[in-house]
């Protein structure tokens, strides 16, 4: 009888090639333009109606993203944190219940295996949110600790609700607290009978949140937050990927396989990034016990940076689309541009990119060599760029706690 | 070097390699203590008591020449090294007909004499590729990678007896043979299906393989290493002695060694250590550790996961160590009778594997958790030629049994005697009689000899000798030149290049390498 319960439940639906989120049934309603992509085998939107004001709702009012399809685990057991902390490079131990901090891990070499948030959800108990699918790492490194780990990707419906409006929306939805809740903070709440858990995080370098709960419970609680934009109090609106993309990139957050080759599918030598070279120097704590990558991190720290992943300012408007960088006009390669977006509100070309250092120093000036079309035609230009070392975008309002009322 | 720090080194595992490397580190001036868990120095070269009044070899029991070079530098001779009676090997006919595999020669009823020449000339052949070998053996194996003087220094000396030591044809030879599997290369060149048979076990005795396994060829070269310097023996008062002879020589270096000192943890402080601790609490600060336990047992036991990278424990955690082989001890109160052999002939190491196809058959069993319904066998009676280990009149046989597979299907606990009785039938069909002279026996299956001897796997190797754990591979890369990940841990033991047998390589290697990285400077 078992067996029969349990053969339903792995069988594979051959018509399901994409997998459908608890959300689908909104999602597919608000995606007037079929715009679908896969993210993480589900279906999910790029686009749901127009880029520009899918962009705007995060950046001028409030916006909704179905989060679910990220990979989720789960971390407990008595070795909880010694395991995380010897998986990351941070130092979990700091991370006090109701708070998330966001990490990195490395292979043995020190190189970068993926990023992601760790949720302190509740005393002893955490959820690592990852890019990448990292169960067969996290499982390989809980070898002789008393840890559980259970993939729950598919068993927590996830919303990002984020823009300046947001904390108003939400608070008029029904959900009391968040005035108290900060930065990288979580609030355990109900909301109409449910269990919802509030995080005060985000990917848009604005003020936001992220709202989990169980699958059955998804479509109510998007309802719920879309009831907000029926009374006509505030625009709501469901954003896809590419949205977010222009965005994070804006928020100067990288993304692991796009911007750096994580290492894990890094064939030939050099290929793959440590901390250092994709600017989380920061998030390394060496005082810590040890963890994966100490060594050759700690060795790595004592010489000159050789490459950075930097945030840059590349001048015009011509779009700098996997372009090579140099060190003047026709000058030598020092690089490439990683992700690059036109900022609607900043009003300039942001890129991520990857540039050799000398002597642990950038190079003096960088040049970007642009291809772009002109009515067919393929043209060429330079143009000068510029290294920014604050994020693009940082809006006060994402840490004042409590969020301005709209 | 001279005497320069306050903290002795200490040795976990009082080991045969753990002395060796305890010595060599003393003479050059070092304070060296070695902690061991039992109550006699040795491990797997021990003598033990099976029965009231029988003694035997506990684990290892023929000699293959402890290395000259050791022998020498730590003046073995001087403290009373004896390494006993050389034997040959015999491999059992069913018929009665048996052959006499000597070093350089082979002898036996119905041997063609083509088969007797090819034996000298392949005998010669192998031992000078396995002669080939030396600078790999002896030596830290080379790092691919960031490689030093000395690495440069024996990879030019490998290339140089390849090349030039053997010459174009046998080197070319030699590269054609050396990854291959034993099956194919014997059947090229013998007849007789005993010889074959016979040199197939040396191939394979204590490994997770059968003829057809490829890199049998190099398992063979390992074992026919020993065999440059002299041949194979059985040391007088069992493999013990060999073992106190070396303790001797090492308290005379100035060695501490504590017996029953169970090492619990080497504690690890910011990646390096800083002492061990016993099983008693009692704390030994240590700048040194030299662990001459397996790896499996130095990394996940006593040092733990969490003091090292995930990948490093992966690759030890997955590396293979399961044992293949049991140990089977009999007590006899005469000596029994096998057909066909002699007196003298009895004294020999001998072996049942009548032919290959039986040793692979023997191992398929293995593959599948499975002990082999026809074992092979390697026997001895060191009380013939060495009648204190019983009372008088009495006897000891030592039989190493393959194929007996650490993780058996059905669980050793019911399966043990009729293991054993497996043995003793089998040899009862070449001595007939053989049953009833049996006074006492004890079996150790491989989870035994993990219990008894703080094997992990009660693998003799610690850990499997294929070419994917060998050299720069051995236990794992990472730390396979002694050095671990762990600042001032170093491996000695089996489980370290080149590997397992009583040679006392490992052991001499890693003081060599601890020396030359200026340890306790």
């Amino acid at each position: 009888m078992q067996s029969v319960e349990q053969e339903k439940t792995t069988l594979h639906d051959p018509d399901e090639v994409l997998k459908h989120s608890p959300f689908h049934e909104q999602v597919e309603k608000h995606c007037r333009l079929r715009n679908w992509m896969s993210w993480n085998g589900y279906l999910t939107a790029r686009v749901y109606d127009t880029l520009a004001s899918e962009y705007f709702a995060i950046r001028s009012s409030c916006s909704v993203m179905d989060l679910t399809p990220m990979e989720k685990y789960r971390i407990t057991g008595p070795d909880a944190l010694k395991f995380l902390n010897r998986l990351v490079v941070r130092d979990v131990s700091k991370l006090k219940p109701l708070r998330v901090t966001y990490v990195a891990w490395c292979n043995d070499e020190g190189k970068v295996l993926d990023d992601g948030t760790i949720f302190h959800l509740e005393e002893g108990e955490y959820r690592l949110c990852s890019q990448h699918h990292q169960l067969d790492w996290l499982l390989m490194s809980s070898l002789g600790m008393d840890v559980t780990i259970v993939e729950e990707t598919h068993d927590v419906a996830a919303l990002a609700v984020q823009g300046p409006t947001s904390y108003s929306v939400l608070c008029a939805a029904g959900i009391n607290g968040l005035d108290k809740l900060k930065l990288f903070g979580i609030l355990h709440t109900e909301l109409n009978g449910f269990k919802v858990m509030v995080s005060r995080t985000g990917y848009t370098g604005d003020l936001g949140y992220e709202l989990w709960t169980e699958p059955v419970n998804g479509l109510d609680l998007w309802d719920v937050i879309f009831s907000v934009k029926d009374s006509g109090l505030y625009d709501v609106r469901a954003i896809g990927l590419a949205a977010l993309e222009m965005v994070r990139i804006e928020a100067g957050f990288i993304m692991p396989g796009d911007d750096f080759n994580t290492a894990e599918t890094a064939i030939r030598a050099g290929h793959d990034r440590s901390p250092f070279e994709i600017g989380l120097g920061w998030v390394i704590n060496f005082d810590k016990p040890h963890f994966t990558g100490k060594k050759a991190l700690q060795e790595e720290k004592g010489r000159s940076i050789k490459r950075r992943l930097v945030k840059l300012l590349v001048e015009g408007n011509k779009p700098p689309v996997d372009s090579f960088l140099y060190d003047k006009k026709k000058g030598q390669r020092v690089g490439t541009i990683k992700s690059q977006i036109w900022s609607p509100i900043l009003k300039a070309n942001l890129t991520l990119a990857d540039i050799e250092y000398h002597k642990g120093k950038p190079p003096a000036e960088i040049w970007a060599e642009i291809y772009y079309q002109k009515e067919l035609e393929w043209q060429v230009t330079w143009a000068r760029c510029r290294i920014s070392k604050d994020p693009f975008w940082s809006h006060p309002r994402r840490s004042v706690t409590p969020p301005e009322r709209f | 070097m001279t005497n320069s720090i306050s903290k002795p080194i200490i040795i976990v595992g009082g080991g045969h390699n753990g002395l060796v490397s305890a010595t060599y580190l003393a003479k050059a001036g070092h304070k060296v203590k070695v902690l061991e868990a039992r109550e006699v120095v040795g491990g797997a070269a021990s003598t033990t008591s099976f029965a009231e009044g029988y003694r035997v070899s506990g684990v290892a029991h023929i000699l293959y020449t402890l290395n000259p070079k050791i022998c020498r530098d730590l003046q073995l001779e001087s403290m009373g090294l004896d390494p006993g009676t050389s034997i040959d090997t015999i491999a059992l006919g069913q018929d009665g007909n048996h052959l006499t595999l000597g070093r350089n020669a082979v002898n036996g009823v119905d041997l063609s004499q083509k088969d007797i020449s090819a034996y000298t000339d392949f005998k010669k052949e192998f031992r000078s590729y396995a002669k080939a070998l030396t600078p790999l053996i002896m030596n830290k194996p080379p790092r691919l990678k960031d490689m030093d003087r000395r690495d440069l220094s024996t990879l030019a000396q490998l290339g140089w007896k390849l090349r030039f030591g053997l010459g174009a044809n046998s080197m070319r030879e030699f590269l054609r043979v050396g990854g291959i599997n034993i099956y194919d290369v014997l059947n090229e060149v013998f007849d007789d299906p005993r010889l074959k048979g016979a040199i197939a076990a040396d191939a394979v005795l204590g490994h997770h393989m059968g003829p057809r396994t490829p890199t049998t060829v190099l398992t063979y070269l390992y074992r026919l290493w020993g065999e440059i310097h002299g041949a194979q023996s059985l040391p007088t008062g069992g493999m013990g002695e060999i073992s106190e002879t070396l303790a001797k020589a090492a308290i005379k270096a100035g060695v501490t060694i504590e017996t029953g000192a169970k090492v619990k943890r080497i504690v690890v402080d910011e990646g390096k250590v800083s002492a061990v601790e016993l099983e008693t609490g009692e704390l030994i600060e240590a700048s040194i550790v030299i662990s001459n336990a397996d790896a499996k047992t130095t990394f996940l036991d006593l040092v733990g996961a969490e003091e090292l990278d995930a990948m490093f424990c992966h690759r030890i955690d997955t590396s293979r160590s399961k044992g293949n082989t049991a140990k089977l001890h009999l007590a006899l109160n005469s000596l029994p009778k096998f057909a066909g052999l002699s007196g003298s002939q009895l004294a020999q190491r001998l072996i049942i594997a009548p032919n290959m196809r039986y040793v692979e058959h023997a191992f398929n069993h293995a593959k599948y958790g499975e002990y082999s319904e026809q074992p092979v066998l390697e026997i001895v009676i060191p009380t013939i030629d060495d009648p204190e280990l019983a009372p008088e009149g009495h006897h000891v046989m030592s039989i190493s049994a393959s194929f007996a597979p650490y993780s058996l299907k059905q669980g050793w606990e019911n399966h043990r005697d009729r293991f054993a009785n497996k043995i003793v039938d089998l040899i009862e069909g070449y001595a007939s009689g053989f049953s009833d002279i049996i006074v006492a026996r004890e079996l150790l299956t491989p989870p035994d000899i993990e219990a008894q001897y703080n094997i992990s796997g009660g693998h003799w190797h610690h850990g499997e000798l294929t070419i994917d754990q060998s050299f720069m591979m051995r236990p794992v890369h990472g730390a396979a030149q002694y050095d671990t990940p762990i600042s001032g841990l170093f491996l000695c033991g089996a489980t370290a290049h080149p590997g397992g047998g009583v040679t006392g390589i490992p052991g001499h290697n890693s003081a060599k390498r601890i020396l030359a990285m200026g340890a306790g400077k």
